[in-house]
């Protein structure tokens, strides 16, 4: 039974939770509901990746009409990445939640924060699991509203200013989505996105389908924080509560790539071929910059939240890198890069929480011999710092790996000198926390703090303990994404 | 002829859609940003609902042999005319929220009371 409707109660389970939150009203029993909801939906998304691991691509018809004339939930190798991650993340954020908002967000308010948590938790699942392109758009705008007002719930009042310019760039890359998706539906007749993907091919070049295209290029790098159409994500991240920082760092902008994975390779692939378009171009540049200027931006930050922010712009362009390399390893990279750095980031960033939770900011200045007095927290974000870098035995290795053997094997020599700079600007942001973490005497205030709460550190270890799985044991996930490489160069829906 | 007669309908769209897209650029006053939002996603809607328009159609009601106007890309703008209405509100109720930190809601004189430099 559970079986036979999991597709559609990954989405309906948190969609649910959500008002039966707002409902309970009470902090701690409401808190109590969303836990349980995340639990569940976790045990859902794990039988999915099990399922799809060992089965193949899952099909469900929503209501029974059949698709392409219902709406399909369609999970293959790739959702199955974007459904683990988003549910994992999703989880581990709540389960650091309580104790770090309570510092952040009134008591009376918090109801409201599990309520949006779950509701933007229900759009990223959705995108991951919708085989429909409208159905796509409408969860992208779930995630999204909900996100802003996460955002804007931060403690200083520039947290509304952030949502606000999030909001704006946000809205703007959803309005470009959706001319995109009306222009593909003049064009084929379908929302199917398997089934564009067969029809398409029969429409030819025309200029519609050019035009959709660049409207969905503009309206995902958007919403992916593509550099330099990144503008609204460092504040966005620097100034959200600190468990909101994680969770959209390692979810929104991962599910935003994914539907581009998704749209530039099965849908568009078997008609307009990446390297056609100047759009191949264009995205190999926007990308070499994202990797070289975000990360030189990032060793300039003061705040540790905002070096982590520009950081993960850099690691959305190794993203972007790998699938303008368009061959199975660089593909690969991609994909389990999804997953690597949404668990790499949103590891680091529920690190930082920690550290704030306890010094009260979030400023390299304030964290002066933090490494002595916190020393599991500062252990845990020095273990996601190498898997920033891409040293041997964490999750960010893998992904190096291999991206620079695609780009070896492309013969591109420009695009390996610049992941290896990257690595070593990585290297220096790293460093500089490192060293305040641990080679600073701690002054007055900072001498006196002790380690974060266990329910915290635990969310913290395990989104870091999955990057070192990942990184020494990762042979099942890599082969999951390679799996998903493969289908998405085949262009087969 | 038929480029801006038979395209009324694209070109006015086109029109509001730089209309609205520039208001969002250009203004610095955040409610008149969200206007040119609004302006800039209704001309979505005007093209979507031209796409499915047959000339002559009528409502799609099974009752004769009529012909009938495409019915799905006026319910997708059902959906994301519910999506923009959404995004105004939470706009709104950030405004509100941003006018009583800052006292003020034009985008230039809130760079200069975070960063008076």
């Amino acid at each position: 039974m559970i079986d036979r409707h999991l597709l559609v109660l990954q989405v309906v389970i948190p969609l649910c939770g959500a008002p039966l939150v707002l409902l309970v009203r009470h902090r701690e029993a409401a808190y109590g509901v969303a836990l349980t909801v995340a639990g569940v939906a976790w045990g859902l998304a794990a039988r999915i990746v099990y399922r799809v691991a060992s089965e193949g691509t899952l099909s469900y018809a929503l209501g029974g009409w059949v698709p392409p004339w219902g709406i399909e939930y369609r999970v293959d190798a790739l959702g199955a990445v974007a459904v683990g991650l988003a549910a994992t993340v999703g989880l581990a954020g709540l389960v650091f939640a309580p104790r770090s908002i309570a510092r952040e967000i009134p008591h009376e308010r918090h109801y409201l924060f599990y309520v949006l948590y779950l509701l933007c938790f229900t759009g990223l699942l959705g995108i991951s699991v919708t085989g429909d392109l409208f159905n796509l758009f409408v969860f992208l705008e779930i995630a999204s509203l909900s996100g802003y007002v996460l955002v804007g719930l931060g403690p200083s009042r520039r947290a509304l200013t952030a949502a606000f310019q999030y909001l704006v760039l946000g809205t703007l890359g959803a309005t470009f989505i959706v001319i995109g998706i009306g222009l593909l539906y003049q064009a084929t007749g379908t929302l199917n996105m398997a089934d564009m993907a067969r029809l398409l091919p029969g429409v030819g070049r025309t200029r519609t389908l050019v035009v959709a295209l660049a409207f969905f290029t503009a309206g995902l790098s958007l919403k992916a924080a593509v550099f330099p159409l990144h503008l609204w994500l460092p504040n966005a991240y620097t100034y959200a509560p600190s468990v909101v920082s994680a969770f959209l760092a390692g979810t929104s902008t991962k599910v935003a790539l994914y539907a581009m994975l998704r749209l530039f390779l099965s849908v568009f692939g078997r008609t307009l071929e990446l390297e056609w378009a100047p759009l191949h171009a264009m995205l190999t540049v926007m990308a070499s910059f994202a990797i070289i200027v975000a990360s030189a931006v990032a060793i300039f930050q003061s705040d540790v939240k905002r070096l982590l922010a520009y950081s993960s712009v850099a690691q959305v362009g190794y993203i972007v890198l790998g699938l303008t390399l368009m061959s199975v390893n660089g593909l690969t990279a991609s994909v389990i890069h999804l997953a690597n750095h949404a668990f790499t980031k949103a590891g680091m960033f529920l690190a930082v929480g920690c550290m704030v939770l306890r010094l009260g900011s979030s400023d390299l200045a304030t964290l002066k011999g933090v490494g002595r007095r916190m020393p599991l927290t500062t252990a845990a974000w020095v273990i996601g710092g190498l898997g920033l870098i891409g040293i041997p035995a964490t999750a960010g290795f893998v992904t190096k790996w291999y991206l620079v053997s695609a780009a070896l094997q492309a013969n591109a020599w420009i695009l390996v000198t610049l992941i290896i700079a990257s690595s070593l600007l990585a290297v220096v942001y790293v460093w500089r926390v490192v060293e305040v973490a641990y080679f600073r005497a701690p002054d007055g205030e900072a001498g006196a703090v002790e380690e974060a709460p266990a329910a915290m550190l635990i969310a913290t270890w395990i989104l870091i303990g999955a990057t070192l799985y990942l990184g020494l044991f990762g042979s099942g996930p890599v082969g999951l994404a390679r799996r998903a490489a493969e289908m998405l160069l085949r262009g087969a829906p | 002829m038929s480029l801006v007669l038979g395209l009324f309908n694209y070109w006015v769209a086109i029109l509001l859609m730089m209309t609205g897209f520039f208001t969002v650029i250009w203004r610095s006053n955040f409610v008149k940003k969200v206007i040119g939002l609004n302006i800039f996603q209704a001309s979505v809607f005007l093209l979507y609902i031209t796409m499915g328009k047959v000339h002559g159609g009528t409502a799609p009601i099974l009752n004769d042999s009529a012909v009938y106007t495409h019915p799905l890309p006026s319910v997708l703008i059902l959906t994301a005319i519910v999506v923009g209405i959404s995004t105004t509100a939470v706009a709104l109720a950030l405004i509100v929220r941003i006018h009583e930190a800052y006292g003020t809601v034009d985008e230039d004189e809130l760079h200069h009371l975070d960063d008076p430099a």
